[in-house]
């Protein structure tokens, strides 16, 4: 099952993985694949949107994301906006509708938004006439960062289709899982997640995985393991007893990995909690590509800018 | 006195076995006579022809939001509402501010609604004094300001001792104790049933369990006290056979169900993206769930509907889904959409329809109406069976739009609502 890819995107907005056809995804990866020889060059810059205005509109603390769509708009020639709206904002009396439509006003032509309710980029969208990109709505899709981690995977294994990729750590909280099941399975791979039952939420096979609750059956004979950081913030919601814990049961250690394929890649979102989720060993040795996901991370974002912008082919230099 | 004809209607009055085309007189705000071609020279007449004419609809549960959020809906224009989609009497909830758990606060509702003259309003007061679910508000001076039943809606009483307390109490008054049930430790900060589709669009979830276990606890302190129970707003199948299996036992535990519970699933929050007007409480609830609330009218375990009318201003819907207020609005909706769902589609007959929205309620709140027996009070509900139309929420009398059935094309449409025997109500013809 070789996918075609799209030769456009259908919505003006990216609000999520689930609204895209296979084919739109690999149309983004192939695009993807194209930018990234831009940071190969000497000048990493091309003009494809100059004289376009992106706001970044970030309600929720954020930096890899932040800056990853920061430098992708930077490389396209964008100009770039930066919202850092505390959360408190909205208590304060504005509004997420007065805000993005106040900043609208000026007449930007993307919104790239994080925001901690899910559903919010979707709202946006649908009053919005700017190209509205999710870049994390609560625990619902982080959509760039599934298509990164997917760019990841295809440029060290070539596809994706029939491999074995195995997601651990707190599913209930975690909008990275959602967007890669869905962008997983679509694109053909397997996909299998493990947490504490106590995080994995009711009916995730739904969303297209085989759901375990050990990690050890997860991991066995994959050829990709992505570890999720767990989200130490909510603690007090008694979902698992201790981070201490959770490593003994959990952590991606040297000694788990050997479960997985010899050669299979660790990847992580980031940020990690290091002695957590993931022992530090196998955070930095020979098969993390965690800061290549952080790399193909701005090439997946100049692409989703590119094609909403309405760009075709390969981006050219001056 | 002023009388009322309504000519060549077919009359469907459960309460007398009644399904047949007949004349309705009305005089001094009763019924006086049912008849095959009546005849009165000084009466105001109402052809009838084509509608099917009913003992006045009653909603149990609604919020008309007067004192204290009149931005949302006043008693005024929720009287309208009501009698707009073919209600004749609304009991609303205590959730005022301030809260009605005084003799004061119900007499201001009563005489507010007697200013509207419209709909009859009856209110509901609290169990819980200011609903804090911590000591019992003045039962006994509310019931003789006029209050029908007691609730803490919008909360549950979470205190099982206060519930068994004002179970007892309220028996002195054979009044019911409606109750909100939920757990809200299991409910956590959950904003829409937890299920598949909640775990897709990463949404925290109300568990059914939240709604399961306190309708257990009530179901055991109806048993222990003996008092009388409603279950309002029931949504799940849990519920449901709790309900079932309590009145095989025979103690006095009834309950309701609102038409989106029984019309929509959570796969409405999906569909619309996150809109809010499908944020509710109880949440829209999975098919599995839903089709235990059908089987449950069908089978007679629902002793009656009711719309939860929760009206809510605009610029407090248009927020992101987490911070936005629970509730729609149903009044003005509740008709079509149950006739559509229950009657055209499940084919309920039309007796037990009308027992549902009207002789039910009437019943278990022992209030006026809900039947057309001569020396009864005129309360009737005129349906147009055929008419099709769609919803259309700027047309509404309800202060508020909070709808998710705006643009449904529905059949089956109230035509003219009589109150004490005066026309407060006629569609438009267009």
């Amino acid at each position: 099952m070789s996918v075609t890819p799209a030769k456009r995107l259908r919505g003006k907005d990216l609000v999520g993985i689930d609204p895209l056809h296979p084919g739109e995804i690999q149309l983004i990866l192939d695009t993807a694949d194209q930018m990234r020889s831009i940071a190969e060059r000497p000048i990493k810059k091309v003009p494809a949107l100059r004289g376009k205005t992106v706001v970044n509109l970030f309600f929720e603390a954020s930096t890899r994301t932040r800056f990853s769509f920061e430098v992708a708009e930077k490389r396209l020639s964008a100009d770039s906006l930066n919202f850092a709206a505390s959360t408190s904002a909205v208590t304060k009396g504005e509004t997420l509708i007065d805000t993005a439509l106040n900043l609208e006003a000026m007449q930007p032509d993307f919104i790239v938004i994080r925001h901690q309710c899910p559903g919010a980029p979707h709202q946006l969208a649908r009053i919005l006439k700017s190209a509205v990109i999710n870049a994390g709505d609560g625990a619902h899709e982080h959509p760039t960062q599934a298509l990164l981690d997917a760019l990841t995977i295809r440029s060290k294994r070539g596809t994706l289709e029939g491999l074995v990729v195995a997601i651990v750590g707190d599913l209930q909280h975690s909008r990275v899982v959602r967007s890669n099941v869905m962008l997983l399975s679509r694109m053909g791979a397997k996909v299998r997640v493990a947490a504490p039952p106590s995080l994995i939420p009711v009916g995730m096979e739904t969303l297209g995985c085989e759901v375990h609750r050990r990690i050890e059956d997860a991991i066995s004979g994959a050829d990709v393991v992505m570890m999720l950081r767990i989200q130490l913030e909510r603690q007090g919601r008694m979902n698992f007893p201790t981070p201490r814990e959770f490593y003994d049961f959990y952590a991606l250690t040297p000694e788990r990995l050997k479960l997985a394929k010899k050669d299979a890649l660790v990847m992580h979102p980031g940020p990690m909690n290091r002695g957590v989720e993931i022992d530090s060993r196998v955070a930095d040795g020979p098969q993390s590509v965690i800061l290549e996901q952080v790399t193909n991370g701005v090439a997946v974002r100049m692409a989703v800018l590119y094609l909403l912008a309405g760009g075709q082919g390969e981006p050219t230099a001056d | 006195m002023s009388r009322l004809l309504i000519k060549h209607a077919r009359v469907v009055d459960p309460s007398q076995r009644l399904d047949e085309g007949l004349d309705i007189l009305i005089a001094d705000g009763k019924v006086a006579r049912l008849g095959a071609r009546l005849e009165d020279r000084d009466a105001t007449l109402l052809d009838g022809t084509g509608l099917v004419a009913t003992p006045g609809f009653i909603d149990v549960h609604a919020h008309l939001r007067e004192p204290g959020f009149e931005h949302k809906e006043t008693i005024a224009t929720g009287s309208a509402a009501a009698v707009a989609g073919g209600f004749t009497a609304v009991c609303c909830m205590a959730n005022t501010q301030p809260v009605n758990d005084s003799a004061a606060v119900t007499e201001l509702i009563r005489s507010r609604a007697t200013a509207a003259n419209l709909a009859r309003v009856h209110p509901i007061g609290a169990v819980s004094k200011g609903l804090a679910g911590e000591e019992l508000a003045e039962l006994g001076e509310m019931v003789r300001s006029g209050a029908v039943a007691f609730s803490d809606d919008g909360r549950p009483v979470r205190n099982a001792y206060l519930m068994r307390r004002a179970l007892e109490y309220a028996q002195l008054f054979d009044v019911p104790i409606a109750d909100h049930c939920e757990d809200r430790d299991l409910m956590a900060k959950g904003v829409m049933h937890e299920g598949a589709v909640s775990t897709r669009l990463g949404l925290e979830g109300i568990p059914s369990a939240a709604e399961d276990v306190m309708v257990a606890r009530d179901v055991v302190l109806a048993e222990l006290t003996g008092g009388r129970v409603h279950i309002a707003h029931l949504s799940t199948r849990g519920a449901m056979l709790a309900v079932q299996a309590a009145k095989a036992k025979g103690l006095q535990v009834t309950c309701e169900v609102t038409p989106h519970h029984l019309a929509l699933t959570d796969e409405a929050v999906a569909d619309r993206e996150f809109d809010t007007a499908t944020k509710v409480n109880p949440p829209l609830r999975s098919a599995d769930h839903r089709d235990a609330l059908i089987r449950g009218v069908m089978d007679g375990v629902v002793d009656c509907l009711a719309t939860d009318h929760a009206p809510h201003h605009a610029d407090e819907k248009a927020m992101e889904f987490d911070f936005a207020p629970f509730g729609m609005v149903g009044l003005e909706t509740a008709i079509p959409v149950t006739y559509n769902l229950l009657v055209v589609k499940h084919k309920l007959p039309l007796r037990l329809f009308v027992q549902l929205w009207s002789c039910g309620p009437a019943r278990l709140f022992k209030l006026p109406g809900g039947t057309l027996k001569p020396g009864s009070v005129a309360d009737i509900t005129l349906l147009d069976l055929d008419k099709t139309a769609v919803v259309n929420p700027e047309r509404f009398k309800s202060m508020s739009r909070n709808t998710p059935f705006g643009g449904l094309r529905l059949k089956g449409w109230p035509a003219a609502t009589i109150v004490g025997g005066r026309l407060v109500w006629q569609r438009e013809r267009r």
